[in-house]
This record gives structure tokens, C-alpha cells and sequence, in this order.
């Protein structure tokens, strides 16, 4: 005579498919979940407590390191805060180049969760493919700031150095790529980085349709997606779930179109929306997400081609000096030294500033005392609400749905964990 | 938009004027600070009335005022801070309400807005404030067996204890932390004319 009872199972940390340092501790009937316990924490870093004992400019690298595969959205958020708590205004050159970064960091985020999330499921030639794009914009976060993730480019009142006019090559001939390789690699490197990046929204959207053409009507990816992890409006909205995770719910809600920040209201781009709130649906809300985000690119890069002008502002108070006027003017170097040892201080009061970040609504929230120092700095991550409803989103699913549903929350630790 | 929130600042200050303390706009944000025992009604009318319909709870955000302005704080030492944004209206609001300094307990907003869980949970971890009413309080962020609440500003940033590998007794083991404290950047407030006018408006 067998007895038969739940038992629980624990899911990660080390496990390919927890995206990093998730613990699932899984009561499970059989292969039904009847509940799930996500334990995080273990990537915390206490980035918050950290911020109250660093001027604002040194904090500004940590924001990369939050969500690190969409880092200048991150920076973006803070850099706002500030900005709104000094009354900075941003010139419109370094809007135009913010705007275009966002929605880089927007593709290169969504790539990778498109890779993770199949490769999760099953298929992994679209982790191949999506890697191959990345590496791309990669290069273009490399060739503005000299890093290819953790690239500390925004700042506040603008950006740190404006588009390079020449984007760098690869060199010399190896063991390995010989002449006319090399050649053939650098073919769209030759003009500046805008011509890279043209390239690259020219190529993007048939690559687009090489990744639909291996999942959306592939019928292994419909079996393990569609009806998985079913949101409600109403639920997604009390669970606290922003961006994709709240779009593809049906509910058309997008902070660049109706909180616009920057120059998205000068845009012309669409807002993608699901119907039935399932796995599939945020897919596809993702997938037509990144030729939107084409779209916005092309729309930069053809206005940063034809106006020049400032990008970061002249309140020497805040944004530190030209190298060339700190050699001989005396301000200058007064600016600078006080900005290199003691940095700028905020008025007293607090704020919150919000971007829509590639997985939701990120914010940032600052109280000021009047110090060098944030008194306190609260991050808003999307991601920290949608894995609180991933307990809602599996009961009553199968143990590998889990993975699919973990897939579709875009969960990265970083900014969970903080 | 500032005067946007200046009327939505009027229309909760009718609304509610028995049970909230004080409205300020700044930076065109609304910001309401309540009692807490008034809590729990205040959000629930946020939420069901069609004039504000906040439906989504974005954020809840322990604070620690001990240090703040070096001193100058005179309130009470913990607050929790909610940021809401209503979908159907497009605005938002912070509440702020205040909680007792021994121990400090305010009423969980869990069954208003059910985001309200996990970053209840977080508050409680870091600074110890005990939510009332949550069913589940534990801690979320730090380890397992933790002892403190380490965003409290009296909890030291390099911490109280680190883990190292016991070479005898074969396993990883707390001990106090050899870290010493330093400040490479001191804090300093000052008084800058620029703000003046910010300071004479909108401050504490």
C-alpha cells in the first residue's frame, strides 16, 4: 500500500534555468505546483545603503550594475532624478542621444531575454542568433564609452562625450581571420557610428523574422507558451506588474507615450498589446517591441545626423568643465576640483523619477537632506513585482512550466536582488 | 502639469480632510502625509474612488530619519512611503505616514493592493518596521538567520559580521567583521543660495 503526499522540491539556485541565483522552493503534487516560494537575496548587494555613503556621480556607475543587461536605461532613471531635484535642463542633442541608447539598450535587453527564454524552452538556435545581434550593439555601447556593458555614459544634465565620428575598426590579420576577413568585418564600420547604426536598423528587422520564423508558429514553442502563466488585467494591475508583463495583459500602458520623458513625445512609434495575457502573448508584445524600437532608432539617428549643438550642460555647478578651459581658466579648475572630491549637492526635498525600462516601470526615488550624499535612494525594479507573482502565475501548472513562465518574466537579479 | 497636481492636491485635501496631516506639491509631485490610523481607509478610497483610481501600488519604501540633516530631524524616526499611479487617470501620488520609534508598527496595505506583499516584506528586512496584518512577514533580502535590520542608519555599512572558511572545523563561519570603517568622501550639507528659495517652500 503506497502513500501518497506533496513534497517539495527546490528549484536553484544552481540551475540553468533560474536566470542567475534564484531559489524556487516548489510544493508540488505530483508534477502540479500547488505553490511556489521564490527565495532571492542572494545577489544583494545593498546598492541603497551604499548610495548614502558616495557623492551622487560616484553613484551613478552602481545603476548599471542593477539590471545589467539594460544599463543605460538604469543610469537614465537616476540621471532624471537629479536632474528633476537641480531643475537641470538637458540639451536636446543629448535627449535625441539618450532616447536612441534607451532603445538600443531596449533591443540588446530583449535579445537576451529572447535567447534565455527559448533556450529555456528548448530552442537553441535563437541564443546563437540573438547573441550575434547583440555583439553589435555591443560594439556601439563600446565605441561611446569605452565599456561594453557597464558603460557610466548618462549623466546627469546630459551625456558624458557626444557620438564618435569615426566607429572603430577591427585590426590586423591572425592566425585566425586573415586579410580579406578583416576587411569583410569592418565592412560597415567604415563612417562614424551613426552609419553603423543605420546599418544596423537596415538589417535588423529581416533579423527579426528570422528569429519569428523559428518560433512564432513553431509548434513545440506554441505547446509550451500558449495559455501558460495567464494574467488578468485586473490581476496584473493589483499584482503591481508594469511594461511588457502589463502590455501583454491588454492593457495599453507605456510611460514613453503617456508620461513622455526626453523627446519620445516627438516620436513616432506604436505600443504593442496582447489579449489573452498568457506567455505567447508577451512574446509577441516583445517581439513587435523591438521593431518599434527600429523604428525610434532610425528616427535618432536621422535627426542627430542633421543638428549638432551641446550634449551635456554648461552648469559647471553640476557637470564638470572641458579638459582644455580647466588648464587655463581658474573657475574652471575651482569647478572641477570641488566636483572630484566633494561633488554637487541636491536641495532638500525628494522625488521620483521614472523611465519605462525594457522589463517595466523602473524608478528612482530620492530624499535629500540638503547633502552631497542621498539621504536615502529607493529603487523601484520592475522585475522585484513580477517575481512576487510568480507564485499566482504557476499554481496549478507543470513543473516545466515553471521554466517557461520564468522565461517570460524577463527576471534578471540584478535589480531583484539589488 | 504642476497645476495639475496643485487641483488633485485640493481635491484630496476635501476629500480627506480629517484624516490626512498635510499636502505639498513639488517638482509636480503629490505628496500626502497621513496618520496611521487612517491608513488603510485613505487607500482603499485611493483605489475605489473613480476620481483618483489608483490602481497600482509602484513602490513601498522604508525611510530611517535618524541622521537627517545632520540632526535636525525632530519627527518620528521611521516612515513608510507608497507611491501609487492610477492607470485610468494617468497620475501619481506618494503617502507618507510615520511610525513610533521603539517599535514601529503601521497597518499593511496587503489587502488594498496585493504588490503590497513582497515589498512590505523588504521594508520590514531592512529596517525592521512590523506591518500589521501582513500574513507572511519574513524576511526577503538578506540571509538566512540574519541579525538586524541593515538599513537602519545606525547599522554600519561594512556590516557587523563576515563569513570565512573555517580551516578545522571544515566549514564556513561568522565572525566580527575585520573591515575598518573609512570615508573616502565626507558628507557635507551646504548652504546653497541657489536653493533658498526650494528650501523656503518645500522643505521639512
Amino acid at each position: 500500500m503506497s502513500e501518497i503526499r506533496n513534497y517539495t522540491l527546490n528549484f536553484g539556485p544552481q540551475h540553468p534555468a533560474a536566470h542567475g541565483v534564484l531559489r524556487l522552493v516548489l510544493e508540488m503534487d505530483g508534477e502540479i505546483i500547488e505553490r511556489a516560494d521564490p527565495h532571492i537575496g542572494l545577489l544583494h548587494r545593498a546598492t541603497e545603503k551604499l548610495a548614502e555613503s558616495k557623492h551622487y556621480i560616484q553613484n551613478l556607475p552602481y545603476m548599471d550594475r542593477l539590471d545589467y543587461v539594460s544599463m543605460m536605461c538604469n543610469e537614465h532613471a537616476y540621471c532624471m532624478a537629479i536632474e528633476k531635484m537641480l531643475g537641470l535642463e538637458v540639451p536636446l542633442r543629448a535627449q535625441y542621444i539618450r532616447v536612441m541608447f534607451d532603445e538600443i539598450t531596449r533591443i540588446l535587453n530583449h535579445l537576451m531575454w529572447l535567447g534565455a527564454h527559448a533556450l529555456d524552452v528548448g530552442a537553441m538556435t535563437v541564443f546563437l542568433y540573438a547573441f550575434r545581434e547583440r555583439e553589435d550593439l555591443m560594439d556601439c555601447y563600446e565605441a561611446v564609452s569605452g565599456a561594453r556593458m557597464h558603460a557610466a555614459y548618462y549623466r546627469p544634465g546630459g551625456v558624458y562625450r557626444d557620438l564618435p565620428a569615426k566607429m572603430p575598426r577591427f585590426k590586423g590579420a591572425s592566425k585566425w581571420h586573415d586579410e580579406s576577413e578583416i576587411a569583410a568585418l569592418n565592412d560597415n564600420r567604415q563612417g562614424s557610428l551613426l552609419d553603423f547604426i543605420e546599418d544596423f536598423t537596415n538589417r535588423f528587422p529581416g533579423y527579426i523574422d528570422e528569429y519569428e520564423t523559428l518560433l512564432t508558429d513553431n509548434r513545440i514553442w506554441k505547446q509550451r507558451l500558449v495559455n501558460i502563466g495567464i494574467m488578468t488585467p485586473e490581476r496584473a494591475m493589483q499584482m503591481g506588474l508594469t511594461g511588457p508583463m502589463l502590455r501583454g495583459s491588454g492593457i495599453a500602458w507605456d510611460l514613453r507615450k503617456k508620461q513622455p520623458y526626453e523627446v519620445y513625445d516627438k516620436l513616432d512609434f506604436d505600443i504593442p498589446i496582447g489579449t489573452n495575457g498568457d506567455s505567447y502573448d508577451r512574446y509577441l508584445v516583445r517581439i513587435e517591441e523591438m521593431r518599434q524600437s527600429n523604428r525610434i532608432i532610425k528616427q535618432c539617428v536621422a535627426w542627430l545626423r542633421s543638428n549638432s549643438g551641446a550634449v551635456i550642460a554648461t552648469d559647471h555647478k553640476v557637470t564638470p568643465p572641458a579638459r582644455t578651459e580647466m588648464k587655463k581658466g581658474m573657475e574652471s579648475l575651482i569647478h572641477h576640483f570641488k566636483l572630484a572630491t566633494e561633488g554637487f549637492s541636491l536641495p532638500e526635498g525628494e522625488a521620483y523619477a521614472a523611465v519605462e525600462h525594457p522589463k517595466g516601470e523602473f524608478g528612482i526615488y530620492l530624499i535629500s537632506d540638503g547633502a552631497n550624499k542621498p539621504y536615502r535612494m529607493k529603487i523601484r525594479a520592475p522585475g522585484f513585482a513580477h517575481l512576487a507573482s510568480l507564485d499566482e502565475m504557476v499554481r496549478g501548472h507543470m513543473l516545466a512550466d515553471v521554466v517557461a513562465v520564468i522565461g517570460t518574466q524577463d527576471i534578471v537579479f540584478g535589480e531583484i536582488d539589488r | 502639469m504642476s497645476n495639475y497636481y496643485q487641483q488633485l492636491a485640493e481635491r484630496v485635501q476635501q476629500r480627506f480632510s480629517t484624516q490626512i496631516s498635510a499636502t505639498h506639491v513639488e517638482f509636480s509631485e503629490l505628496t500626502v502625509e497621513l496618520p496611521r490610523e487612517h491608513l488603510l481607509s485613505v487607500c482603499s478610497a485611493l483605489r475605489d474612488e473613480a476620481d483618483f483610481a489608483f490602481e497600482q501600488l509602484i513602490d513601498v519604501c522604508g525611510v530611517d530619519y535618524l541622521d537627517y540633516g545632520n540632526g535636525r530631524w525632530s519627527g518620528p524616526r521611521f516612515a513608510v512611503v507608497y507611491h501609487l499611479l492610477s492607470i485610468k487617470n494617468n497620475h501619481r501620488i506618494r503617502l507618507r505616514t510615520f511610525a513610533n520609534n521603539d517599535l514601529p508598527v503601521v497597518d499593511s496595505v496587503i489587502n488594498v493592493w496585493n504588490s503590497a506583499d513582497w515589498f512590505e516584506r523588504e521594508a520590514f528586512d531592512l529596517f525592521g518596521i512590523i506591518f500589521d496584518g501582513h500574513p507572511d512577514l519574513r524576511r526577503i533580502l538578506t540571509d538566512y538567520g540574519f541579525i538586524g535590520h541593515p538599513f537602519r542608519k545606525d547599522f554600519p555599512l561594512s556590516g557587523n559580521v563576515e563569513m570565512v572558511y573555517d580551516e578545522e572545523q571544515k566549514r564556513v563561519v561568522y565572525r566580527p567583521v575585520t573591515v575598518e570603517p573609512r570615508t573616502l568622501v565626507p558628507r557635507v550639507i551646504r548652504d546653497d543660495h541657489r536653493y533658498q528659495h526650494l528650501n523656503a517652500e518645500g522643505g521639512e
